[in-house]
This record gives structure tokens, sequence and C-alpha cells, in this order.
């Protein structure tokens, strides 16, 4: 039997070395000239293929097409807005899946939990660092009231709604709610943002 | 599983070697005298055949008349465990002896119940609130609560 040396295998047979040398002469051979850049439809774009606008429209429907909410998740409605920040309910369709730890790179905050009066000034250091035009939506019982939480309007430790300490845009109600709440609430902050007035009179 | 050891079965050994401390010992828990808590403690730690090396839980409890506080302790080495609780019959200013010095994980505990329930923990190094501020008046759990709030 005859016997094959190893290096067969492991290094490319000369053949393919040199049917290699021969696309790259190829090539260099049929490439001695330069391209023309492809701009010639510029001369035509001027004439065709705009719309009118206003500033106002424009810099809403920007705005509201990019929120960056920022982590805000004292309690379990974290786990909600999770889900809905995850792929089945995919909260990245509205153009905002990127959630930032610093608020310093968010303008939407998502309220999700329970809120305690300890907890109170850090919740709104986070909002005060957040750049504006921000907004504030406030999901589920808790935030809105103190929930469960708060009987009777009383309690000693738990804050009785977001509302006591930053202003709030959308109130998401629920216990918690369910993915497509939050959703409906998000939507129904893009419909708020896009009615903004930008120029004051 | 670990073996819960019966109140009932320990009281002699503990009435033996520290006469009167046992006010009251049923099939699930030893109720003890404060004043010589933390004898009897380091006792229950260190005892050949009993030493419960880990305090797994403690608790206060408010029942009106007097607050409860409860310690649950296991011994890891030999995989029993016993209730101990004490009794403490001044809501004016409930004190009872720490234990910190046993077992270092009375000393969240400690902090929690003194937070919740007002009760001081005499030889605690750091007694202050736990969950609730500084600056915030009374103590939420005591069942005599009342918040303007």
């Amino acid at each position: 039997m005859e016997v094959v040396p190893n290096s067969r295998y492991i290094y490319p047979d000369t053949d393919i070395d040199r049917q290699e040398g021969t696309v790259i002469e190829d090539l260099r051979g049929s490439s001695q000239q330069t391209m023309a850049d492809p701009d010639g439809w510029l001369e035509e774009a001027p004439r065709e293929g705009f719309m009118l606008t206003t500033v106002e429209a424009a810099l809403n429907w920007a705005r509201r097409s990019a929120l960056w909410p920022v982590v805000c998740f004292p309690a379990c409605c974290a786990f909600e807005f999770i889900a809905g920040a995850a792929s089945r309910w995919d909260i990245s369709r509205f153009g905002m899946e990127i959630i930032r730890a610093s608020p310093r790179q968010a303008d939407l905050m998502i309220t999700a939990g329970t809120l305690t009066w300890k907890m109170a000034p850090a919740v709104r250091r986070i909002y005060d660092q957040m750049p504006g035009p921000k907004w504030v939506i406030a999901m589920g019982a808790c935030a809105i009231s103190g929930g469960l939480f708060v009987p009777h309007g009383k309690s000693y430790s738990v804050v009785p709604g977001y509302n006591r300490i930053i202003p709030v845009d959308v109130y998401v109600p629920g216990c918690p709610p369910r993915p497509e709440a939050l959703l409906y609430g998000i939507k129904m902050l893009q419909d708020k943002i896009s009615k903004e007035k930008i120029f004051k009179t | 599983m670990t073996l819960a050891l019966s109140g009932e079965d320990l009281a002699p050994i503990l009435s033996g070697r520290f006469p009167g401390s046992i006010i009251k010992a049923t099939k699930d828990s030893l109720l003890v005298k404060s004043e010589g808590l933390l004898n009897l403690a380091a006792f229950l730690q260190t005892e050949a055949g009993l030493e419960f090396d880990y305090l797994s839980n403690m608790t206060g409890v408010d029942y009106r008349e007097y607050f409860e506080v409860v310690y649950q302790l296991t011994s890891l080495k030999h995989n029993h465990s016993l209730i101990v609780k004490v009794q403490n019959h001044d809501r004016s200013n409930p004190v009872l002896p720490s234990l910190v010095c046993l077992w270092c994980g009375a000393n969240f505990q400690e902090r929690e119940i003194y937070d919740l329930l007002g009760i001081k923990f005499e030889g605690h190094a750091d007694l202050k609130r736990i969950f609730l501020w500084e600056g915030f008046q009374g103590h939420p759990l005591r069942k005599d609560f009342t918040d303007g709030a």
C-alpha cells in the first residue's frame, strides 16, 4: 500500500495556488482604470421625489420614533417591561429597544414598580439627570397611586404615585399591566409627542 | 431533613445548667428569660451535642401586651434545629440582649426588629434603622402605630 505523506492534506496543493494566482492576475489586468463614481443621479434629485412638511412635524416625528428608555425598575412591573422589550412583544418596533443604564443617554422613564420614600430621592435624581425633552410613563398601579401598598391612601413607606416627585405623561393601569398595555401606553405617548408644540407663541 | 428538637427534651438540660431560666417549654419551642439569654445562647452554641452554629432566622412579634423575639437556631454539624423565644413586657422602652457577638447573622435582623418594632438590643455595635430613614417617627410594625400620612 502506498503511503501518502501527511503534508499533502495539511497544505494546499500547488494547483490551487496556481488557480488563485490566475484569478488575481485576471482581476488586476481588468482593473487598470478607475470606475466612475455613482453620482450621476445627483443632478436629477432636486427635480423629483421631495415632500413638504413643517419643522415641528419633522422634529416630533424624529423624537417620538427614537425614544430611549432609562432603567427605572424598582419592582415587579419590570418583568412585564422586560417581556415587552424582548422578542415576543418587541418594543424595538417602535424605535426604543436600547434601554440605557445611564440617564444621561435617555429621554423616557418607564417607572416599572413600587416606589418607597427611601428610594424616591434616587429616582428623582435619575429624572433630573435625563436631558430634555424627556417623558415619563407611569407603569402599573403602584406607579399611578401606590397600588395595594397604599390602602385607603395611607402608607408609612410607599410613595402614593410617581406624580408626587416627577411629572407623568402617560398612565398605564394594571397590576402589572400586560406588555400589550405597555405598548398601547407607548403608542399613546408617541401620539402625545407628535402633537407637542416646539415653537411657543 | 433537619430534625426539629423538642423544647420539652432540652428543658431539663438547660434548667440544670441555668436554674429558673426556662419559663415555658413546649414541643415546638423554648420560652426563656431575657436576663440570662446571652449565657444560655452561648451554651446552646458551644455545648457538645447541641452546637447551634447557625442562626437561620430571627424575628419580632407584637402581641399587644408584650413583644416577643423568636430565634430559629440550626446546627449544621448535627443537622438539627431549635426555636427559642424571649418576651419583653415593657412597651415604652423594650430592651433585650444582642446576640451579634454569638451569631453575626443577627446583626441586620436585630436592626430590622429595632427599625420596625422599636426593640433595642443591648450590646449591638451599630443599632440604627435599616429599612426606614433616619428621622422617621415611630416603629410601623407596632400594633398601635399610627401615621398621619
